[in-house]
């Protein structure tokens, strides 16, 4: 059920946690047992989900701008359509893991002005450019590539809500990769100019995708505890190692190169990357990305130009009522 | 003035002739018609279904979790109510 103890204040005091109760819930978790919005759970657990659901929730809503940008000039009526039901999806995407993080605790009103403030972050990805149709491409095949690698061990994350969104998003996702792969196998077909169009555009996505799963292990400050709740099921770097070992023989086949001239095979067969460049994505994560303040301002624009079809709704909605009171009473 | 919080509902799903309504998930809407159409929107966008309930969440009363234990003790102690608590004779064969 996902609707108890919404918009109420957090009363939980850590102090008062009881060790006994403390442990109840690790075990619970330890029994592969899934947490439900009502049961007991420790407040760090509560605001560790609240805020990787909701940034997922944000990512899923800014990642629509990107892709957004590309619909009114896609270049047949097939692709068009496409582009469009997947941008449509990610919406849907966003409403199902803002309704997930509701259950929490905290109002969806609370979660996006939290993001139009600039106070909660989304994936750092949707701060680079699409700069042609093979961005297009690019991402529907890397970066929902990426998105579905991270997110299919989610569908058996601990809790409850959150496990059943991603359960549906994943089924949703694999047409984008699909319809993302397409557009490259089509584009390398194609002329001298379309094929150098898609390798200039993975040229410019790897590295910002392979950033896209987050801090190498030995830095990453909130694995430990996830791990211990089965919130992650795998390390970043695991899971960027089998996103590398999946997506080079798809390079291989579109006959594009990996702009990573030091990457070699090993004995077992892993592709082994170079460093990369973590500068770049904490610059990107301080807002310094190439469209950071691009998209900040889109979403704002956005929602202040929707507020008056929240206010009308909300309008109609009480005046409705108000009548239904009034004919009761009659 | 400030908008109130757009109110929530729960979205039920029949995906099948012949099946129950299934509890899918929730959403925001000011009222009954527009849940109904963002239902549709949300969850049925590759035919997941043929009729949707929408109902407001504030309309659910639901059981206590920490108190499932007392909930259900009756059930649990009345093994008198599954069909392997009784014996027939082999040579009856399957009943």
């Amino acid at each position: 059920m996902y609707t108890q103890a919404l918009n109420t204040a957090e009363t939980e005091d850590r102090g008062l946690e009881d060790a006994a109760k403390a442990a109840q819930f690790q075990a619970r978790i330890d029994a592969e047992e899934r947490i439900e919005p009502n049961d007991w759970m420790p407040a760090a657990y509560r605001k560790t989900l609240t805020r990787q659901i909701s940034q997922h929730a944000h990512s899923e809503i800014v990642g629509m701008l990107p892709e957004g940008n590309w619909i009114t000039r896609a270049p047949t009526l097939r692709r068009k359509a496409a582009l469009l039901a997947k941008v449509q999806d990610e919406c849907g995407h966003g409403l199902y893991l803002y309704a997930a993080a509701e259950t929490l605790g905290t109002s969806r009103e609370e979660l996006v002005d939290a993001m139009l403030a600039g106070k909660a972050k989304y994936s750092s990805i949707f701060n680079y450019p699409t700069l042609t149709w093979a961005d297009i491409g690019t991402i529907g095949w890397l970066v929902d590539g990426a998105a579905i690698m991270n997110q299919i061990p989610l569908c058996r994350c601990s809790y409850g809500p959150y496990a059943r969104a991603m359960i549906r998003v994943c089924k949703e996702e694999s047409f984008h990769q699909r319809q993302g792969y397409e557009i490259m196998v089509t584009l390398c077909r194609g002329s001298d100019e379309q094929k150098a169009m898609a390798q200039d555009a993975l040229n410019r996505w790897w590295w910002p995708v392979l950033m896209m799963f987050g801090p190498p292990d030995a830095t990453s400050q909130h694995s430990d505890t996830s791990t211990k709740w089965k919130i992650k099921r795998f390390s970043n770097d695991e899971l960027r190692q089998k996103f590398v070992d999946a997506t080079v023989p798809q390079a291989q086949y579109l006959g594009l190169t990996i702009p990573d001239p030091g990457m070699t095979q090993d004995a077992d067969g892993h592709w082994r990357y170079s460093e990369i460049d973590w500068t770049e994505f904490k610059q990107v994560l301080a807002g310094n990305g190439p469209c950071n303040r691009d998209r900040m301002a889109a979403r704002r624009k956005a929602h202040e130009e929707g507020a008056w079809v929240r206010e009308a709704a909300a309008a109609y909605a009480a005046k409705r009522a108000r009548r239904q009171t009034a004919q009761a009473a009659e | 003035m400030a908008t109130p919080n757009t109110p929530l509902w729960e979205v039920f799903i029949r995906s099948r002739n012949g099946l129950a309504h299934k509890h899918v998930g929730s959403l925001h809407a000011s009222d009954a018609t527009m849940a109904l159409q963002a239902a549709r929107d949300i969850y049925t966008r590759r035919g997941e279904g043929l009729s949707i309930w929408v109902v407001p969440s504030s309309a659910i009363t639901a059981s206590d979790p920490a108190e499932k234990g007392m909930m259900f003790e009756p059930a649990e102690s009345k093994i008198y109510r599954h069909p392997t608590f009784y014996e027939v004779p082999e040579e009856v064969g399957h009943m």
